[in-house]
């Protein structure tokens, strides 16, 4: 469903964040990818929908070269790929289902929506996905009157108002406390299983990693280390990853 | 520090301060420094004069009446002397020196309890069997100082010594009824209330214009605007043609349209069916969307046909509206005197200002459309056609626009300096132009995206920086010559000045935004404007309300003076009653000022406050 190939990214004054990385992720899949802070994870997620223009390479997604897609093109791609963030990057001074419905941008007419009039049937959905994460009696609240997991949930929903064939979760949980991490982490794996939505999501915790994961990539400094079912990373492979002086926790 | 860079230390310090006594020197002599002056006489007296009339505003004024005042008197002393009468110290009332005299003695009269300031002649009556009323002989004059008093010397005229009693009678004036408004403080009414207004409309207008201007000016939005060269090439072709084609479609669309704006019923028909007509299609247009063919070529052909019907329906619809308001506005005004004069003038003055804008909203659609589509193609030529092939369309194409923007450039250049010589005006810009656009192409890749949102920007931020230095009493003096003396050219020369000075400090705070919101949308699929109004729009609103009070603020201030240079409001009767040294009227200029721009001060903090 969606192939990298050799795919590089340097930014300005010669930063290298990717280099040559190549793997496939199948439909339905529960990818996780690890490594540290800076390992590249971030620019990876985002070359995906192209939020980050990659610098060489090929991302193709359902047979579409999404590197050379053009601006509307990229469009039609993206409302494809829903988009969770560690920081949830909810408008903060929107309401919530504003927030939520954000994500049927891409498919209402846009001068409709810049008069913040949306469908009655995506009207309908928004208030069923904030049903679904059990904060529908708070969709007229400010978003950033929301606890972070809740905020978080409202990420996930906004995501899946695009009806995604995938889901990209960049360190989705890295801000909030265990409890709600692995709340957020089973809905999402309740999103993969049951809706089949594919999820890309990158994470710290290798616990996180083995409990959701079906597959796990690794990246060290812009390369890929690791391609494989999380079970298979060993010390060794470990340490290749996080470097030599690195300790496992969690 | 050692020691030994001790007087080196020390001969700097002393040329430093030998430095900043010269610079105060010089300052002194540039400024024309001069205490002895504030110390004569003269000064003095007109300073303490003005100060005086500065601090008694001329608010109220009294109604007057004419008294005399008289008291009786010998002319020629009686042997049994003369009995002064009492006199009621309540009112005004003069006393004499003495009760009489020998005519061509001097004596002295006071006089207490006059109207301050006043002034008015002093009589000597003369009594006579033929002149019961008496027969006035003016002796002199009085000025009553600041408390209504005086004292003045007279000199008693050669009249014939009688036994009877005469009178010295003084002629003053004395306040009677209550305190009025003064007409200084009237005419000074209406101007602050003026100046409000005028700060009022500068602000809106200047806020709204400004809203769009600071997206363009905000670097955050415009960096990762990145087009190739032939969409740029093609949408500066298509941009001024399309500006053309649209004002050339409003004109054809008044013409045709003209006779039925004779016939009230028929503007007001075209104003209720034009634009349901209007409402009827869009709908139509939105349900009979077909989400998956907007890529294609054909379904967008069809889509820029819908448009360009749907945007000939709203202009219509816009010219029938201001049509119609244009007749119910002259309808309802025969003449000045009918009640709520001002609502039905209004009524107009809306309908003429929509009807002026529909070849400028025309222009805009117009170049919008044509512009968006030429680009779209240009898109098309790099994305897909071989970088071969797109390189000669580019070397085409890029040279006929830079020639075409070049030619529009120096023909409004020309339209300042009057070259009148198509030497300059064409034939030099097209060929400068065309090696411009020859040089870019061959720089170039036809793939390579360019950033042309950083050029945009760099260009509005100068236009801006530029408009900004100029003072606003300098653009009312240019808008005097427009529109004429008075409020209109002072609200038009503050509302420029708003949109330069709020794009900025706008933009600024959108440049300051959380870029993860923005992110966010963008990645839902989201298109730019889209992205603007979800994520950027509800950031910056708190900012924006705080810095629009902070400009109503600014421009109340800069209101009260922009009359200085005929911008109409209090600063031009302030203006005109300093050069008339009419400082008890300027006195209450003065106050209204301070009183309104301190209440502005207050009110807008208080908002500030309490919103934002």
């Amino acid at each position: 469903m969606l192939e990298i190939k050799n795919l590089s990214k340097v930014y300005d004054g010669d930063v290298q964040a990717l280099k040559d990385v190549s793997f496939n992720v199948e439909q339905g899949e529960f990818l996780a990818v690890i490594g540290l802070s800076g390992s590249g994870k971030s620019t990876l997620l985002r070359c995906i929908n192209r939020l980050v223009e990659p610098t060489g390479g090929q991302i193709i997604w359902k047979g579409q070269d999404v590197t050379a897609a053009s601006q509307d093109e990229m469009r039609h791609i993206r409302r494809k790929i829903g988009m969770v963030f560690q920081h949830f990057n909810l408008v903060s001074r929107s309401k919530v289902i504003t927030n939520v419905l954000a994500g049927r941008l891409g498919y209402v007419n846009p001068v409709m929506s810049a008069l913040n009039r949306f469908p009655k049937s995506d009207m309908e959905m928004a208030l069923a996905q904030l049903d679904r994460i059990g904060i529908k009696n708070q969709a007229y609240k400010r978003a950033d009157e929301l606890s972070g997991g809740q905020q978080q949930r409202v990420g996930i929903a906004r995501a899946m108002m695009q009806e995604p064939a995938m889901i990209l979760a960049d360190e989705p949980v890295a801000s909030l406390d265990p409890v709600l991490a692995h709340s957020i982490m089973q809905y999402l794996e309740k999103i993969n299983k049951e809706d089949g939505v594919t999820v890309l999501c990158s994470l710290h915790f290798l616990d996180l990693v083995h409990r959701y994961a079906d597959r796990a990539i690794a990246l060290n400094q812009g390369v890929l280390m690791f391609d494989g079912p999380p079970n298979e990373i060993d010390d060794e492979k470990f340490r290749e990853i996080y470097g030599k002086d690195a300790e496992r926790v969690g | 520090m050692k020691k030994s860079s001790s007087p080196l230390r020390s001969l700097a310090v002393g040329l430093a301060t030998l430095l900043v006594l010269v610079i105060f020197a010089y300052g002194f002599t540039v400024t024309n420094i001069n205490f002895e002056e504030t110390r004569s006489e003269r000064r003095v007296a007109s300073l303490t004069r003005i100060l005086r009339a500065l601090a008694h505003p001329h608010i109220f004024d009294y109604e007057y009446e004419v008294v005399n005042v008289e008291v009786p008197f010998y002319l020629g002393c009686p042997e049994e002397g003369v009995e002064t009468p009492g006199v009621d110290r309540s009112v005004a009332f003069i006393l004499t020196s003495v009760g009489c005299a020998e005519p061509g003695e001097t004596i002295v009269v006071e006089g207490y309890n006059f109207q301050e300031n006043s002034s008015g002649p002093i009589n000597f009556i003369g009594f006579s069997p033929g002149a019961p009323d008496g027969v006035p002989l003016q002796m002199g004059n009085f000025q009553a100082d600041a408390q209504g008093n005086f004292r003045v010397e007279v000199t008693i005229p050669n009249r014939q010594v009688t036994e009877d009693p005469q009178a010295i009678r003084a002629t003053g004036r004395v306040r009677v009824g209550a305190p009025m408004i003064s007409r200084d403080a009237q005419v000074t009414w209406d101007k602050i209330v003026e100046t409000v207004f005028m700060a009022f409309l500068a602000t809106v207008f200047g806020t709204l214009l400004s809203i769009p201007i600071s997206f363009l000016a905000a670097r955050n939005l415009m960096s990762d605007i990145k087009i190739p060269l032939s969409n740029i090439s093609l949408s500066l072709i298509g941009w001024p043609l399309g500006m053309w084609l649209g004002i050339k479609a409003s004109q054809l669309l008044t013409n045709l349209l003209s006779p039925l704006f004779n016939s009230f019923f028929l503007t007001l028909a075209g104003t209720i069916i034009v634009p349901s007509l209007g409402f009827l299609f869009v709908r139509w247009l939105l349900s009979n969307q077909d989400e998956d063919a907007e890529l294609q070529f054909k379904a967008r052909l069809i889509n820029l046909l819908y448009t360009v019907v749907a945007t000939i329906l709203v202009l219509a619809s816009i010219l029938f509206l201001g049509k119609l308001l244009l007749v119910v506005g002259d309808y309802l005004t025969p003449n000045e005197e009918v009640p709520l004069y001002f609502i039905r003038k209004f009524i107009y003055q809306v309908g003429d200002i929509i009807v002026m804008l529909v070849p400028a909203i025309a222009a805009l659609v117009g170049g919008g459309i044509i512009g968006g589509l030429f680009g779209k193609f240009g898109q098309m030529i790099s994305d897909k056609i071989p970088a071969a092939t797109g390189k000669i369309v580019n070397l085409i194409i890029t040279p006929i626009a830079g020639a075409s923007t070049a030619v529009l450039i120096m023909q409004g250049v020309d339209w300042f300096y009057q070259f009148n010589n198509p030497a300059i005006t064409l034939y030099w810009p097209a060929g400068i132009g065309a090696v411009i656009g020859l040089v870019l192409a061959i720089l170039t890749s036809p793939k390579q995206s360019l950033p042309i949102g950083m050029v945009l920007y760099s260009i509005i931020r100068t236009i801006l920086n530029g408009t900004r230095s100029v003072e606003a009493l300098v653009m009312a003096i240019v808008f005097v010559a427009w529109v004429g003396l008075g409020p209109f050219a002072g609200a038009l020369a503050l509302g420029l000045h708003t949109v330069a000075s709020l794009a900025k400090l706008y933009s600024e705070q959108v440049e300051s935004i959380m870029s993860g919101p923005m992110e966010a949308i963008q990645a839902t699929g989201a298109n730019r404007l889209q992205t603007i109004i979800y994520a950027v729009v509800p950031q910056i609103i708190p900012p924006y309300i705080s810095y629009t009070m902070y400009r109503w603020d600014i421009n109340v201030r800069m209101s009260t003076i922009i009359g200085f240079v005929g911008g109409g409001g209090i600063g031009f009767v302030l203006q005109q009653n300093i050069n008339l040294l009419n400082y008890r009227a300027a006195s209450v200029n003065m106050l209204a000022i301070a009183i309104v721009v301190a209440s502005m001060d207050y009110i807008s903090s208080y908002l500030r406050e309490k919103y934002v």
